[in-house]
């Protein structure tokens, strides 16, 4: 017989530690509140029985406010798993046994997994177990997921009960309520049990439609005499307690938990006493240092990963691939007396479309690893906590600096990030604005361009594009919070989660995890592209190979959109068609002038491009390529990643028609503005 | 609660506001009788960073005008 076993529980209660634990499949760990958003399986490992296990997002309650919450209580519902597994963070015990109140109304048996056990013993406190189950009336099973304690037994237990259910025992259950509400739950529920057939467990159903919840409401379409039954109730308890019929539910659960709490827990130390965490605290989020050891935090991750090490690995790569394969594949295809179209097809096409992705995997790797010890160090919600009022001027809220901070990186896992903000406006205007904040993948266009015609001011020319982004970035926040984003930004009440150090383990698999990603987009879309590019640059309109890129399909296609680049200061074919293949991957720029100069596959450093761009280009001219570069429509990676957290085509097409339009106004500014001043 | 200072003990009489912000806050505990310690300001002077039933939680101070305390000691 098959089981399915679902895991639900708060953010950072380690519940995707024991999931990896339980079924022994590597996942993302972190400590950013809402870090698991997709259903995750997996089978559970060392039981001959077939145990499915689910991986819900992790939720504070069942409330339908937000995406999350409204797909575990979905799941849960229609899906029926055998059992729940509710993971309690036995260190903060209280809140997340808000979320056990109500699942235990959901009628599903529910096995309670007292996690973190070390931690809290750690700390001298106690917990009277047998208590406790008396108390919530469920199973609770002690375990401590990091150090594999305790979860044989949860699956043992969660097995049990599973069989036990099968066989037609039920499972029991509790008085939450004062007297008078469950007196009137009762009333209630004889009315609405005979509507509801297999659609709501009856207590959960009852206690929603009195709440008023939108979506159970709408699903159960209450008849007249109903609806006024439940008017009349929720009036006498609204009027008795002197309070929404939300709030007094919310009370009572609370309250409930505060006496179970008060029998089966012991503590040793008085309220708000100072832990190692809250000592962290202090000086990292302290009323004066706190700004300036996060922008020196954020120095240091960036120097490391752009700086000597990023750039050392990317020549590094870039030699191996494009010099000693490329040099390899060549000589082996003329060996074999290929033809001339299959080595350009392979070398010039695939091999270097690749390798333009591929010599950025470390980089990108090494700030993945840091962005994973911020987060899961607990660092990235104090950073969110000191930034909300900045946001805020721009509509948007603390919970937006995330993504924001690793649009710097690459925006793909960025616009993912954005998927632990609530409310769907600010999540939408996040993601239009987190490209903005300019990717790494940008960097190389901005060296080229910098290093031939800055010289003596390369980083300087550089750091003003980022800052360009940035103010760019606000500037858009403001105007569309005036114009199509209207009304409040997202409430900001957030879990400040206490500081943990990372497991190496968890960093690799944190890291992992977003950089595969990454790989992927270089072997599938990036690869196919690259072909598609060459295949360009290669043929002209009647499929003949042609001698010069001028005369190709890319060279025609350049020179028809050109003259809509012209008024920015490069109307240039090359520039067009440069732009264009941006559109695979923003560091293509390059390679793609390269070939268009007649140079063939060469890197940013190299001087004889440098040379031929100073043919055609002025520095201003340069300045407002690179603008254009920065702030029109992401790479195509980005452009799906778009796609699927708006959900919209309209959405996703005006993002990048917002991007591509700013661009352009903000590149002609530039030139124009230049133009006056004298410059160009 | 806008008026309390970091150090400030509180105890939450009632949770004014609607919607979904005030679900929220009730979702982490903001509720009637619960005790709350002000830990700090955030460097910019909003959110509150709070002590509430064991953990940390932060909120803006427009939110924090919607909860009725009464203060414990100082």
């Amino acid at each position: 017989m098959a089981f399915r076993f679902a895991l639900v529980g708060n953010p950072n209660c380690g519940k995707t530690t024991m999931f990896n634990e339980v079924t022994g499949s590597t996942q993302h760990v972190g400590n950013w509140p809402g870090v698991t958003v997709e259903k995750k399986e997996g089978k559970a490992r060392r039981f001959k029985e077939d145990i499915k296990v689910i991986d819900l997002p992790g939720i504070y309650s069942l409330s339908p406010y937000s995406l999350e919450e409204i797909i575990s209580r979905n799941y849960i519902l229609e899906e029926k798993p055998d059992v729940v597994i509710n993971i309690v963070d036995a260190t903060n015990i209280e809140r997340n046994l808000y979320l056990t109140t109500q699942l235990i109304e959901l009628g599903i048996p529910v096995v309670v997994a007292l996690n973190m056990m070390d931690a809290l013993e750690a700390r001298g406190d106690q917990i009277d177990i047998p208590r406790l189950e008396k108390q919530l009336g469920v199973p609770v099973i002690p375990t401590s997921a990091n150090k594999a304690q305790g979860t044989k037994e949860l699956i043992e237990k969660s097995l049990q009960l599973a069989q036990c259910v099968a066989s037609g025992q039920l499972a029991g259950s509790i008085t939450l309520f004062e007297e008078k509400i469950e007196k009137s739950l009762e009333e209630l529920s004889e009315l609405i049990t005979p509507m509801l057939g297999q659609m709501y467990p009856p207590r959960f159903a009852t206690v929603k439609l009195l709440e008023g919840d939108e979506i159970v409401t709408a699903n159960i379409k209450p008849n007249r005499e109903l609806i006024d039954a439940i008017c009349e109730i929720r009036g006498q308890l609204e009027q008795e307690y002197d309070n929404d019929m939300e709030t007094i539910v919310a009370d009572q659960r609370y309250q409930f938990i505060s006496k179970v709490v008060s029998k089966s827990v012991k503590k040793k130390l008085s309220v708000g006493g100072l832990t190692v965490s809250d000592k962290m605290d202090k000086i990292l989020t302290h009323r004066i240092f706190a700004i300036p050891l996060f922008l020196l935090i954020m120095y240091v991750v960036f120097t490391i990963t752009f700086g000597f090490i990023g750039t050392f690995t990317i020549d590094y790569i870039d030699h191996l691939i494009n010099v000693t394969l490329a040099d390899a594949v060549s000589t082996l295809l003329h060996d074999a007396g290929a033809a001339a179209w299959l080595d350009s097809l392979i070398v010039g096409g695939m091999i270097a479309g690749l390798g333009s992705i591929l010599v950025f995997v470390p980089q990108i790797m090494i700030l993945f690893f840091f962005l994973a010890i911020l987060e899961d160090s607990g660092y990235m919600s104090r950073a969110a906590f000191m930034m909300d009022r900045l946001l805020r001027k721009i509509g948007l809220s603390g919970k937006s600096f995330i993504p924001m901070i690793m649009g710097i990186g690459c925006s793909v896992p960025a616009i993912m990030a954005t998927r632990t903000l609530e409310n769907e406006k600010d999540r939408r205007l996040t993601i239009i604005l987190t490209p903005f904040m300019s990717c790494g993948a940008r960097l190389p266009v901005y060296a080229l361009f910098a290093a031939a015609f800055f010289a003596n001011a390369q980083s300087l020319v550089i750091f003003s594009l980022y800052l360009l982004g940035m103010v760019i970035a606000i500037v858009s926040g403001i105007l569309l919070r005036k114009t199509l984003f209207k009304g409040e930004a997202e409430a900001f009440v957030m879990e400040l989660p206490p500081y943990r150090i990372p497991t190496f383990k968890g960093l690799m698999i944190h890291m992992w995890d977003r950089g595969k990603g990454f790989i992927k987009k270089a072997g599938t879309v990036i690869f196919a592209a690259s072909v598609i590019i060459w295949f360009g640059q290669t043929f002209d309109f009647s499929l003949h190979m042609v001698e010069e890129v001028s005369s190709s399909i890319f060279g025609a296609v350049g020179t028809f959109i050109s003259p809509f680049f012209a008024p920015l200061g490069f109307g240039d074919w090359r520039s067009s068609v440069a732009l264009l293949t941006g559109f695979v991957a923003k560091e293509a720029v390059v390679a793609t002038m390269g070939i268009l100069n007649n140079l063939g596959e060469v890197g940013e450093g190299s001087v004889e491009l440098m040379a031929s761009l100073q043919t055609y280009f002025t520095p201003l001219k340069a300045y407002a390529f690179m603008t254009f570069t920065l702030l029109y429509m992401p790479c195509i990676a980005a452009f799906a990643a778009i796609k699927r957290e708006m959900n919209s085509w309209k959405w996703t097409l005006f993002t990048v028609g917002y991007q591509t339009a700013t661009a352009w106004i903000v590149s002609i500014i530039v030139y124009q503005g230049g133009k006056l001043l004298g410059l160009g | 609660m806008k008026e309390c200072r970091p150090g400030d003990k509180v105890v939450i009489v009632r949770v004014c506001g609607e919607g979904p912000v005030k679900r929220r806050l009730m979702d982490m505990g903001v509720t009637r009788g619960a005790e709350i310690l002000v830990r700090k300001v955030a460097p910019m002077g909003d959110p509150i960073e709070v002590n509430i039933r064991g953990y940390e939680l932060t909120f803006r101070k427009a939110d924090a005008s919607n909860i009725m305390i009464q203060k414990l000691e100082s």
